[in-house]
């Protein structure tokens, strides 16, 4: 190709482009590619500076790699620490039984205030009081030989109730709620009645095992938070939490 | 007018121009020019390094629309209120203990004992208040100007995650002197938050790391009081300050725009 049949000395296109390219055996890549210009690679791929055949620049590619890199390398940072701040909403309390007091304390007709230490690790702030009876037959929904162990802490929005002897009520310093004889709303603003703990005697001692919540027909449900009601479809509003197990 | 108003400074650094080849004496000037000439010269270093003074007169030295006047100042006001919490809670968090069992300790240790420790927590527990006031002043003022019209809201929508973040570092600092007041205040808004339907349950289990108030609620609440929300606000008062000097601010609602006059046809 150094001398006639060079690209400088002719018109490939010209009228004598095609016998140049016959004559010469080193002029044939020239004479197809002025024969069929449809092949030639520049030009005709969808992409400008790309080769036909090619779906990404190198310049796409590289960016995409970059940004799939950092995001591998942000993901591998930030997921740990997001699982680790959000870890303890999946962690299921365990069960502790405490000694409340023993048997023959209590009676069926008025509630015992009892402490509990219901968080360890927090110092006072931990403690909590329980009002603890009997079980009274002449109760809806309560066999003899039972215990009731109220908690104090109001369904509106946790204030610790108080237990008002005289008046057979629980009433509520904050914001007025009010509770009969078995925990159930009589007035002001608690949307479910007072929660209870699970009891068992052990020897003579009666021990007070996790918190459950009900509702206003007293049925047992998964411990929910104050100011979340039970009736109805509000149940589902509220679901069951992964940190408190299911009632027994 | 009564106040001259501050010139803006000369593009560029403005050196002292250098003798003329014939006034050379002994090859140095004397040691009292060359002390006057240290300030330039820093300054200069710097400036010739970063391009600095460009963009520090751009936005100091912004155009203010007519009518401008003191409720303009309630955002920067809001500012330094943040400010003066970052720098005495930096100072606070030296002598405080988020353990429950020694946190109400601490705290009283830094009220009675520690050197100026009642004006130091003083400063951050009543500035607290004064940057709650001043955010809703400052967003009234907006509200009432009408200075969250276009092209400014999206400033608007920074502002209000703004007010919600400031809201809640109130909520997390709260609980932090771990008395009874602040005890009970927290139970009871983490139930308040629980009340949120379908999600608020698994929340307020996550601000309490629990179904209770637990041992790690207290640590919690101070990281996010004092590391989480403080980056946050930092990166978003930027954000907000950015806008605002890209888009500068809106005269008050009562200057009216001058019009230019109608042209007369038969004079033209």
């Amino acid at each position: 190709m150094a001398d006639g049949t060079s690209i400088s000395g002719s018109d490939p296109n010209g009228a004598d482009g095609a016998p140049n390219g016959a004559q010469r055996p080193g002029g044939g890549r020239v004479a197809a590619a002025a024969h069929q210009p449809e092949s030639y690679p520049l030009g005709k791929a969808k992409m400008p500076g790309s080769f036909e055949g090619e779906t990404v620049t190198r310049r796409g590619l590289f960016s995409a790699g970059a940004a799939a890199a950092g995001g591998i390398a942000g993901a591998a940072i930030l997921l740990p620490a997001i699982g680790f701040a959000v870890g303890p909403v999946f962690d299921e309390e365990d069960v502790e039984w405490r000694t409340v007091g023993f048997v023959n304390e209590f009676t069926a007709d008025n509630y015992i205030p009892g402490v509990i230490s219901l968080v360890s690790g927090l110092g006072e702030a931990g403690k909590t009081t329980v009002y603890v009876r009997k079980t009274n037959p002449a109760l809806p929904g309560e066999k003899p030989g039972g215990f009731v162990a109220m908690s104090t802490r109001c369904a509106h929005l946790g204030c610790p109730v108080r237990w008002v002897s005289p008046a057979e009520r629980f009433v509520c310093p904050c914001h007025g709620g009010v509770y009969d004889f078995q925990g159930l709303v009589v007035g002001g603003p608690p949307v479910r009645p007072l929660d209870r703990f699970e009891t068992r005697v052990k020897g003579r001692e009666v021990q007070i095992g996790r918190r459950y919540s009900v509702n206003s027909d007293l049925k047992r449900y998964s411990p929910r938070d104050p100011g979340e009601p039970l009736d109805g479809l509000w149940q589902y509003l509220y679901p069951k939490r992964f940190t408190t197990p299911a009632p027994s | 007018m009564a106040i001259g108003t501050p010139k803006p400074p000369r593009r560029g650094i403005r050196r002292k121009p250098p003798p003329p080849p014939g006034e050379q004496q002994n090859g140095r000037p004397p040691a009292k020019e060359q002390a006057a000439e240290v300030g330039t010269d820093v300054v200069g270093w710097v400036d010739e390094r970063t391009g600095a003074s460009g963009f520090l007169r751009g936005f100091m030295f912004r155009k203010v629309p007519k009518g401008t006047n003191w409720f303009y100042t309630l955002g920067s006001a809001t500012m330094f209120a943040f400010l003066s919490q970052a720098v005495t809670g930096v100072f606070l968090a030296m002598y405080y203990e988020p353990d429950p069992n020694r946190a109400y300790d601490s705290v009283q240790h830094i009220t009675n004992d520690v050197f100026l420790g009642s004006l130091v927590r003083g400063m951050h527990r009543w500035g607290a208040t004064v940057m709650i006031v001043l955010v809703f002043l400052h967003m009234a003022r907006v509200f009432f100007f009408g200075a969250y019209k276009y092209p400014r809201e999206l400033n608007w929508v920074i502002g209000v995650v703004l007010l919600v973040l400031t809201m809640a570092m109130g909520l997390t600092g709260y609980l932090l002197p771990f008395d009874q007041r602040s005890f009970w205040a927290t139970v009871v808004a983490v139930n308040i938050t629980g009340t949120g339907p379908v999600v608020g349950p698994y929340l307020a289990d996550f601000l309490r790391a629990g179904p209770e108030f637990g041992a790690t609620t207290l640590s919690r609440f101070y990281a996010i009081h004092m590391l989480v929300i403080p980056v946050l606000i930092a990166a978003l008062i930027g954000a907000h300050l950015y806008l605002v000097a890209k888009l500068g601010t809106t005269a008050p609602p009562w200057i009216k725009a001058k019009m230019p006059e109608p042209v007369d046809k038969e004079r033209v």
